[in-house]
């Protein structure tokens, strides 16, 4: 894909996008952001919704090896959001994407990935979760690509939505390309409901309905913040609170 | 405090109680014992209000009021208390907003007035002592990476803080060693013995019975109570089986 051309829905990472939105931010995408993890260090990014109408991130990774990164991303932009990564394993490197699809009216929100696993024993770990509202729709596709010689590579990807009305929709789309034969590759997606269990255990202490309700779908974005640093969470946490009160407003 | 006349339940109308009459009265604390399949949790997810299990006959009174007639919450706000064999996990939300929500949804639902942040941690933090948890676990997501004893102790902490009229415990004795098992029903007397309060316990085991002595004893079968008795009872039903006794 060209980093000048506007793309077109014949591009795969690009199928569910707003296009005319992305149109307007092009020219300032120019070129994706570069980040490079150097060998044997850990580092974290966080990547936050600033509530504009059109919001999109683009970064370049690199995790050297024995490298870790922790990538943190709320994408909750009222028109359209995108997150886009691409990203790069080296030996034993690790990369956790933690990201949240948060959206209402018609809202377009998107996460796509591309993880390269190309050499031996790296670890992948994404975990996507949407809450979406109105006629929004929220959209994950992950590429995860094991190269011929990258044995013992470790990837997962675990994404659920939740729908609140009719007219939300959720895409998911994991996807997997490994050419190496000694590998642990697993994916998990799921749209649905609040855990009735959940539920009925939040009513029995107390909760009315409406509330039992909203702090479960808090929950369900929440979680994914657990790991975020320490100076950094309650940023995380204050803004998906706010992007939840709107959406179920 | 609790009268239950007749009950009959079913759950994916298949038929779990049928006729299930008990009365507990403020003040005491009664044993629910019986084997596997008899309707125990059935009962106590229908004194909850579960959806999914249905009430098909009878009647049970809570403190004077209708105690089917109303939402699980407002149950909870009328001074019942549940607590689960399988407590849930709450990925996301910690002990402290979730028992604080809580709390403070059961006051303003009772008129009174709500525990502010000081006072609730003040709260929380002295029932996890006296049940021997460490406070800092009340941080934690509700019940996540808790063992098993430790779900049962976040519970007993639950109902510490939450002061019920009514506890309805189903087998909180299940998957506590024996120190774990001293703690929780020294926490249930603590908490429970006192003459405006009773406490339903069902329970498999005489184990939990040692420590918290039950007034009554009734053996639960094919969903109805078929004997009851004081806690010479739990003796003789460790001794000879369901199957003699019922």
């Amino acid at each position: 894909m060209s980093l000048l051309a506007h793309p077109t829905r014949k591009d795969e990472a690009y199928r569910y996008a707003d296009l005319d939105a992305l149109k307007r931010v092009w020219s300032d995408l120019a070129a994706a952001r570069e980040i490079v993890v150097p060998a044997g260090q850990r580092d974290s990014h966080v990547l936050l919704a600033n509530a504009q109408a059109v919001e999109v991130h683009r970064a370049r990774i690199v995790i050297e090896a024995g490298a870790s990164l922790d990538l943190f991303a709320l994408n909750g932009a009222t028109e359209y959001g995108r997150v886009e990564v691409d990203v790069t394993v080296r030996e034993g490197g690790h990369f956790a994407l933690h990201a949240a699809n948060i959206g209402g009216g018609k809202a377009t929100q998107e996460i796509v990935t591309i993880v390269r696993h190309e050499e031996p024993n790296g670890t992948s770990r994404q975990t996507v979760r949407s809450v979406l509202a109105g006629k929004a729709t929220g959209s994950y596709l992950g590429k995860v690509a094991v190269s011929r010689h990258a044995q013992k590579v470790d990837g997962e990807q675990s994404v659920k939505a939740m729908l609140l009305n009719r007219g939300a929709t959720a895409n998911c789309k994991p996807e997997l390309e490994i050419y190496a034969d000694d590998v642990k590759c697993a994916h998990g997606a799921s749209v649905g409901e609040l855990d009735p269990d959940q539920l009925f255990y939040a009513l029995s202490r107390g909760l009315d309905p409406a509330s039992a309700k909203a702090l479960l779908l808090e929950g369900f974005v929440l979680q994914l913040w657990d790991e975020a640093p320490e100076d950094r969470r309650e940023e995380l946490v204050e803004a998906s609170r706010a992007l939840l009160r709107q959406v179920t407003a | 405090m609790l009268e239950i006349v007749n009950l009959h339940a079913t759950v994916a109308d298949k038929p779990i109680l049928n006729g299930l009459t008990l009365t507990v009265p403020a003040g005491e604390v009664h044993a629910i014992m019986g084997p596997n399949g008899a309707g125990k949790s059935t009962l106590a997810y229908v004194l909850g209000g579960r959806p999914g299990y249905e009430v098909t006959g009878g009647a049970a009174t809570f403190l004077a009021r209708d105690l089917l007639a109303m939402e699980p919450h407002e149950r909870a706000a009328a001074g019942l208390f549940l607590g689960f064999q399988y407590p849930v996990e709450i990925p996301g939300v910690s002990s402290m907003q979730f028992i604080r929500e809580s709390l403070n949804a059961q006051r303003r639902a009772r008129g009174e007035g709500e525990l502010s942040g000081a006072e609730f941690i003040r709260l929380a933090r002295a029932e996890a002592g006296e049940l021997g948890m460490d406070a800092d676990m009340l941080k934690r997501p509700v019940n996540v990476g808790f063992s098993g004893g430790e779900k049962k102790r976040a519970e007993m902490v639950q109902m510490g803080i939450m002061r019920p009229r009514l506890a309805v415990l189903d087998e909180t004795d299940s998957g506590l060693d024996i120190d774990a098992l001293r703690i929780v029903g020294a926490g249930i007397n603590r908490i429970m013995r006192a003459p405006d309060r009773a406490t339903l316990l069902i329970t498999h085991y005489q184990r939990l019975l040692d420590v918290v002595q039950p007034d009554r004893v009734h053996v639960l079968a094919g969903g109805r109570i078929v004997r009851s008795g004081g806690p010479e009872l739990a003796h003789e039903l460790e001794r000879e089986g369901y199957a003699e006794v019922a």
